[in-house]
C-alpha cells in the first residue's frame, strides 16, 4: 500500500509547484503519510507519535519549506532521523579479553535463537575461533537435537549435559569449553516469553551462573507492536547487550528494530537472513532506516550484487 | 480456564509494568472526548490491527456515535466489540471436526505448526477419533524428531522419513499408511517458509497438489500465524492463499502480551475462518475460537460500568 513514500509525497507536494512556500498544512499531510508509514512497518505507536512531532519540527523550517524539491528534502530529514534513532553501532562480534568469553542468546519461542545460536558459531569459526555450542533448552521437544544437528553441520562441539537442569548444563558447558579450549561458549536457551516469571527467573539464573561477557536478544523482524512490552521486560529482567534481527530474507519491514533501540537504548548488533549458518549480516542503520520507509530493497540488492 | 481468562490473565500479568503502555482506554471516565477516540485508535494499532485499519474503524464508529447519539463510552465499545466479532470471517467447522479429512499445516518459520499438530493429535485422538501425523518437514534440523516427541505425548502414529527426503514422498507414505489403518484424521507438518521465497513455496504447491490428487479424504490447507506477528502477516497469508488455496487459519501464542490483531485483517481479507488458537507450549493450550472474546481481549473489557 505505501510501497512508495518517496512518490507519495511527491505527489502531495506536487499540486504546489508554482505556487511556492508550502505551508503548515502540507507538512501536516505529509507526516500523516510517514505515521502511516511507520505504523505499516511495525514501529511501535508511542515511538511514531515521538519521532512525527521531533520531524515535524524540522520540517517547518524555512530551507524546507521554500526549497524547490520539498519531497526530497522531508524524506531525507526523515530518513536522517531515522538512521540517527536506529544508532550507529559496531556489528562486529566485539569479544571480551575472558577465556572462555561466554555469549548467551534469550528471546520468544520460535524468534530464531537456535539458529542464530549455529550462524554466531559459524562466524567465530571463520574468525579462527573455536565455539562451542550449549544446549539449555530443556523444554522444546528436540531442541537440543536440533542444536547438535546445526553443530555437526558447521563442525562446532556442541554440549548437552544431562537435558534436565539449565543452570547446571550451562555452568558444566563452560567447564566443558575450558577441558576441551573452547575459547568462545554460546549458550542457547529455551524460548520463554517475558511474562512467564517462573522462566524469566530461569534465565536470569542462568546469567548469574555463567556470567555472560554479552547476552543478544534474538528477535523477529515481523513481530509487531508487542516488540516494546517484550523487549522492555527483558531489559529488566536479564539486561541483554544487543539485539539480533532474525528473518530478515522476507519483506517485513522490521520496524520493530527502531522499537527496541528507542525502548530500551539497547542497539541492533546482527541481522539474520536465512536458515543457513552463513545468513548472519552485519548491521547498516542506514539501510534499515530506507526499508522501514519500504524504500530500503533497491540498496541491499545492489550490494549483494556487487558482492557475489 | 477459558481462552479469555487465559489472555486476560497474560494481560493482568503484565499490565502493572507497562500500564503506560497499555489500555489506557479502560482507565478513564466514559466521556466521548477526542482523548478517548485518540485512546480507541491507539488501543487498536497497539493491538496490531494495522494504521489504516484502525483509523478507519475509529472514523465509522465516530460517525455512528454522532448520528445515533450514542450516549457514552461503553455503548461505542459495545457496538465496536460486534463489530469486530462480526468481522471475522465464520465457519470452518468441517476442517478439523467434521469428517474424515486430511489436513496439511503450513505457514513461516518458528509460527508453531508443530506444536499445534502435536496438541490437536491429543484433541482429536480424546474426542475418539483416529489420528496419523505425517512429518513432510524433512529440512529443518531435528524438525522430526520434535514431531516423533508430540506424536508420543499424544499417542498417535507418525509417518516420517529421513531429513533431506521429499516431502511429497512423505505425504504419498503418510497417505497409503492411512489407508491401511483406517486413520480418519491425518495431520500434517511442513517445514516453515517464508512466503517470500518462490523456490519454497513452490515445493508446497506440488507438496498439496499430490496431496490432493493422491488423497480419497478431503484435503485442506490451514495458515499457522504467530499473535505476535504485525502487519506483514497479512502479506504472508496473501501469499500462502494465492499458492494453496488456504481453508482456515490459527493464530499462536496468544499467552503472551500480542494480542493478535493481524488475524482480523487476515481472516476479514481472505475470508478465512479461524479455526483454533494456541495459548501455549503444552499438550492441552489449545482453545476453540470465540470471535467475541477475541474481540474483547483486543479492545480490553469495559465492564467497569457502575
Ligand atoms: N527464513 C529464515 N528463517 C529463519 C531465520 N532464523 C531462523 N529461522 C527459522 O525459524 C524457525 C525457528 O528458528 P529456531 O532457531 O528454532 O528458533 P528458536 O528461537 O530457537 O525457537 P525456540 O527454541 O522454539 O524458542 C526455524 O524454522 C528456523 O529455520 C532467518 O533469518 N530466516
Ligand atoms: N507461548 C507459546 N509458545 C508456543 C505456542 N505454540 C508454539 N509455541 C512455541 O513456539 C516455538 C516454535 O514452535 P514450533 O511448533 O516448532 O513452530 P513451527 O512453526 O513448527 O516452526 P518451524 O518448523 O521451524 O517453522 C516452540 O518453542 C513452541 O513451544 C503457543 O501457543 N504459545
Ligand atoms: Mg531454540
Ligand atoms: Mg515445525
Amino acid at each position: 500500500m505505501l510501497e512508495n513514500l518517496s512518490e507519495r509525497l511527491q505527489g502531495i507536494f506536487s499540486g504546489l509547484r508554482g505556487k511556492g512556500r508550502l505551508t503548515e498544512d502540507d507538512i501536516n499531510d505529509a507526516m500523516r503519510e510517514i505515521r502511516m508509514a511507520l505504523l505499516e512497518a511495525d514501529v511501535n505507536f508511542k515511538v511514531v507519535k515521538g519521532f512525527i512531532a521531533r520531524t515535524k519540527e524540522r520540517c517547518l523550517e524555512a530551507e524546507v519549506l521554500d526549497s524547490l524539491t520539498p519531497a526530497q528534502n522531508v524524506i531525507k530529514i526523515v530518513l536522517d532521523e531515522l538512521t540517527e534513532l536506529l544508532g550507529r553501532t559496531d556489528s562486529k562480534l566485539v569479544l571480551g579479553s575472558r577465556i572462555p568469553n561466554v555469549i548467551m542468546l534469550v528471546g520468544l519461542q520460535g524468534s530464531g535463537k537456535t539458529t542464530a545460536a549455529a550462524k554466531l558459531a559459524y562466524r567465530l569459526k571463520q574468525e579462527n575461533h573455536s565455539p562451542l555450542l550449549v544446549a539449555c533448552d530443556v523444554y522444546r521437544p528436540a531442541a537440543a537435537d536440533q542444536l547438535q544437528t546445526l553443530g555437526g553441520e558447521i563442525g562446532v562441539r556442541v554440549y548437552r549435559g544431562d537435558g534436565q537442569d539449565p543452570v547446571r548444563i550451562a555452568t558444566e558447558g563452560v567447564q566443558d569449553a575450558i577441558d576441551n579450549l573452547r575459547d568462545v561458549v554460546i549458550v542457547d536457551t529455551a524460548g520463554r516469553l517475558h511474562v512467564d516469571d517462573e522462566m524469566m527467573d530461569e534465565a536470569e539464573a542462568i546469567k548469574r551462573a555463567v556470567k555472560p561477557d554479552q547476552i543478544l536478544m534474538v528477535v523477529d523482524a515481523m513481530t509487531g507492536q508487542d516488540v516494546v512490552n517484550v523487549s522492555a521486560a527483558f531489559a529488566e529482567r536479564v539486561d541483554f547487550d544487543g539485539v539480533i534481527m532474525s528473518k530478515m530474507d522476507g519483506d517485513a519491514r522490521g520496524g520493530g528494530a527502531l522499537s527496541i533501540k528507542q525502548v530500551t537504548g539497547k542497539p541492533i548488533k546482527f541481522i539474520s537472513s536465512g536458515e543457513k549458518p552463513d545468513s548472519l549480516e552485519e548491521f547498516h542503520p542506514d539501510r534499515m532506516a530506507k526499508r522501514i520507509l519500504g524504500m530500503g530493497d533497491v540498496v541491499s540488492l545492489i550490494e549483494s550484487a556487487v558482492k557475489v | 480456564m477459558g481462552f479469555f481468562d487465559r489472555i486476560s490473565e497474560g494481560l493482568s500479568r503484565s499490565r502493572d509494568k507497562f500500564k503506560e503502555q497499555m489500555n489506557v482506554l479502560l482507565d478513564r471516565g466514559p466521556d466521548l472526548d477526542d482523548e478517548f477516540w485518540d485512546g480507541l485508535e491507539e488501543t487498536l494499532i497497539l493491538a496490531d490491527i494495522g494504521g489504516a485499519a484502525a483509523s478507519e474503524i475509529v472514523e465509522n464508529l465516530r460517525d455512528q456515535a454522532t448520528r445515533r447519539a450514542l450516549p457514552d463510552a461503553y455503548a461505542v465499545l459495545d457496538l465496536l466489540n460486534d463489530q469486530i466479532a462480526s468481522t471475522f470471517t465464520p465457519g470452518g467447522e468441517d476442517v478439523l471436526g467434521g469428517g474424515p479429512a486430511v489436513v496439511l499445516f503450513v505457514g513461516i518459520n518458528g509460527t508453531g505448526k508443530t506444536t499445534t499438530v502435536g496438541k490437536l493429535a491429543k484433541e482429536a485422538t480424546d474426542a475418539g477419533r483416529t489420528v496419523l501425523l505425517g512429518s513432510a518437514d524433512t529440512f529443518r534440523a531435528a524438525a522430526i524428531e520434535q514431531l516423533e516427541v508430540w506424536a508420543r505425548r499424544a499417542n498417535v502414529p507418525v509417518c516420517t522419513r529421513e531429513r533431506g527426503s521429499d516431502p511429497a514422498s512423505v505425504c504419498y507414505d503418510t497417505l497409503e499408511r492411512a489407508e491401511q489403518e483406517g486413520a480418519d484424521l491425518v495431520l500434517v507438518d511442513t517445514a516453515g517458509r517464508l512466503h517470500t521465497s518462490a523456490d519454497l513455496m513452490r515445493e508446497l504447491e506440488k507438496v498439496v497438489a499430490v496431496v490432493r490428487k493422491r488423497s480419497q479424504l478431503p484435503v485442506y490447507t490451514v495458515l499457522v500465524i504467530d499473535a505476535t506477528t504485525g502487519q506483514n502477516g497479512l502479506q504472508q497469508a496473501r501469499e500462502f492463499d494465492r499458492a494453496l488455496d488456504l481453508d482456515g487459519v490459527i493464530v499462536t501464542k496468544l499467552d503472551g502480551t500480542a494480542k493478535g490483531g493481524i488475524a482480523l485483517a487476515v481472516s476479514h481479507e481472505l475470508e478465512l475462518p479461524v479455526l483454533k488458537i494456541g495459548v501455549g507450549e503444552g499438550l492441552d493450550d489449545l482453545k476453540d475460537f470465540d470471535a467475541h472474546d477475541f474481540a474483547r481481549a483486543l479492545v480490553g473489557d469495559f465492564d467497569e460500568r457502575e
